[in-house]
């Protein structure tokens, strides 16, 4: 089992939520965060100062996979949310010890 | 000719209040005009509207998350608490006879102990009057809110405050307006030009140096928490102004009319200069810039609203949007003085500004309401200078003295965790926000 993180441009969240639909995925976790990449910040104009804003506002999608179609959710993910421009984010991999469903306690793959 | 009729007016206008707030005696056989005091009926609630929630919601907006509500709360304590001492002894100093000479007025009225229902300001019942000057009193010292945002500790600030009002707003209001001795020179501050905004911008600035930077300025950008409230409170703001301005002929007529649209004029070029200003220097209009450009077009044409024309207003407007965006440059990054909210930039450079440029614009060969009989451009702009330059050094003298001693009774200023706990909690024990 994997987890699969991806940040991405919070524009995107919407083609990507429907392209994981597609390959079965049934849950996800999305959060709202900050951060700075390549793409660094961009700048804010208060009164004539200008402001140079560190973090720009991404989001952060959480899936937890069967280690059998993780390349078809980094596919699923990359071609729903690349626009090739600098600031398209990141996806990350790991690996997952146990899944535990609260409501039922099944474990693992059932849970997933 | 309209223009002599005006200014036979305002003078006419003048003497009548001020007689009328001098001469007990006369007040109680004048009688009142009920046009002129459904006017200022409405021109008080315009002003007071202002303060809160405009000028309130303007500056809260522009500070972080964690110290909105002590902004809010600033501003509203104030305006109760120099309600309250304007009663008790405020109107009297400021507009009452037996005095020092032309410094400061009497205590004869403290208590308000002469103003009854039958009283009599110029053609308006004195009570109106009083809640009417109360008003202006009440926001002077809420501007200079925003030159201490973010850091200075409530206690201090209500002791502060409340000293500025009695030792610098009062005395400044009867040299101006009680007929003290910049009235006697003939001074031209319609509305505050002087009285309010170089008074309380100079207070600001100097509260801002006393005080000290907010921590991590100015390497850390301190970005406005709220835009959407600082535009509505802006908007209030820009209404409430016609009370100011059209409500300090103190009567519905004429001149309270071409005030409202000099007002309305002078705010509509500032905020454009503004914006033009920024849109050619950053590449983008901005909002707040927009909105400050507007506030700095009220405060400058305050001073001349009851005097100049149209053309006058395009022009006061316009170069109060452009002189008081280099004025905030040249505080807050030339010289990095952390007038948090840029108090003196716009409303003491504004003010300033305005109360020369009214010397200029009030002559009749410019579409004003014209000088008097036997004073030239030239002499009434050294009488305004004076206003400006005895205004702003009694004012910085004042807030320099009254910070020291409100920081004897409690720390001026919150330490450095308190600073980045925010005021809310540590002042004020309460979050404006629990999302």
């Amino acid at each position: 089992m994997k987890l699969v993180t991806a940040i991405i441009k919070p524009f995107k969240l919407d083609d990507v939520r429907d392209a994981l639909a597609e390959v079965g995925i049934k849950g996800m976790t999305v959060t709202e965060v900050k951060g700075f990449g390549r793409q660094k910040g961009h700048t804010e104009l208060y009164r004539g100062a200008e402001y140079v804003v560190d973090f720009v506002p991404k989001v952060k999608l959480e899936v937890a996979v069967d280690s059998a179609i993780v390349e078809q959710v980094i596919e699923a993910i990359v071609g729903a949310s690349r626009t090739d421009k600098i600031g398209d984010g990141k996806i990350f991999v790991y690996d997952v010890d146990r899944i535990i469903r609260i409501r039922t306690g099944e474990v693992d793959q059932d849970a997933l | 000719m309209p223009c002599k009729k005006r200014s036979l007016l305002i003078s006419t206008v003048s003497t009548v209040i001020l007689a009328g707030l001098s001469a007990a005696a006369w007040a109680s056989t004048a009688s009142t005009d009920s046009g002129d005091t459904a006017w200022l009926l409405t021109s008080t609630a315009l002003v007071l509207f202002m303060t809160i929630p405009g000028l309130a919601l303007f500056y809260a907006g522009l500070v972080r998350s964690r110290n909105v509500l002590s902004v809010l709360m600033q501003c509203f304590v104030l305006v109760s608490a120099v309600s309250i001492l304007w009663i008790v002894v405020g109107y009297s100093l400021a507009f009452s006879d037996g005095g020092i000479g032309g410094l400061i007025g009497g205590l004869g009225n403290a208590f308000l102990s002469e103003v009854t229902v039958d009283s009599v300001a110029g053609t308006i019942p004195e009570s109106v009057f009083v809640v009417f000057q109360l008003t202006f009193a009440a926001i002077t010292p809420a501007l200079i809110v925003g030159g201490f945002a973010e850091r200075m500790n409530f206690a201090a600030m209500l002791v502060f405050c409340l000293l500025w009002t009695l030792f610098a707003y009062i005395p400044v209001a009867h040299w101006v307006w009680g007929g003290g001795w910049l009235a006697e020179l003939g001074v031209m501050d319609f509305a505050g030009g002087a009285v309010v905004h170089v008074n309380a911008g100079v207070a600001a600035l100097v509260a801002a140096i006393v005080l000290g930077r907010r921590r991590g300025f100015p390497q850390t950008a301190m970005l406005p928490h709220n835009m959407t409230m600082t535009v509505t409170g802006a908007a209030m703001l820009w209404v409430g102004w016609f009370g100011f301005n059209a409500g300090s002929s103190v009567a519905a007529d004429g001149v309270a009319g071409m005030a409202m649209l000099v007002t309305h004029i002078s705010a509509a070029a500032g905020a454009l200069m503004w914006m033009v200003v920024e849109w050619v220097r950053h590449g983008k209009p901005n909002a707040l810039g927009v909105v400050t450009g507007m506030v700095a077009g009220l405060g400058t044409i305050t001073p001349a609203s009851g005097f100049v024309g149209p053309m006058g207003a395009l022009i006061i407007g316009a170069s109060a949007g452009f002189i008081c965006y280099w004025a905030t440059q040249l505080i807050k990054q030339k010289f990095v003085i952390d007038d948090s909210l840029d108090v003196f930039p716009v409303h003491g450079v504004g003010g300033a500004l305005g109360m020369l440029l009214t010397s200029v614009f009030v002559s009749a060969g410019l579409g004003g309401a014209g000088l008097p009989d036997g004073v030239s451009m030239g002499g009434q702009f050294v009488v305004q200078v004076i206003a400006v330059v005895a205004t702003a050094a009694w004012s910085a003298l004042v807030s320099y003295i009254a910070l020291r001693l409100s920081g004897r009774v409690a720390p001026l200023r919150v330490s450095v965790e308190e600073e980045l706990e925010g005021l809310d909690l540590v002042n004020h024990e309460e979050r404006g926000y629990n999302l």
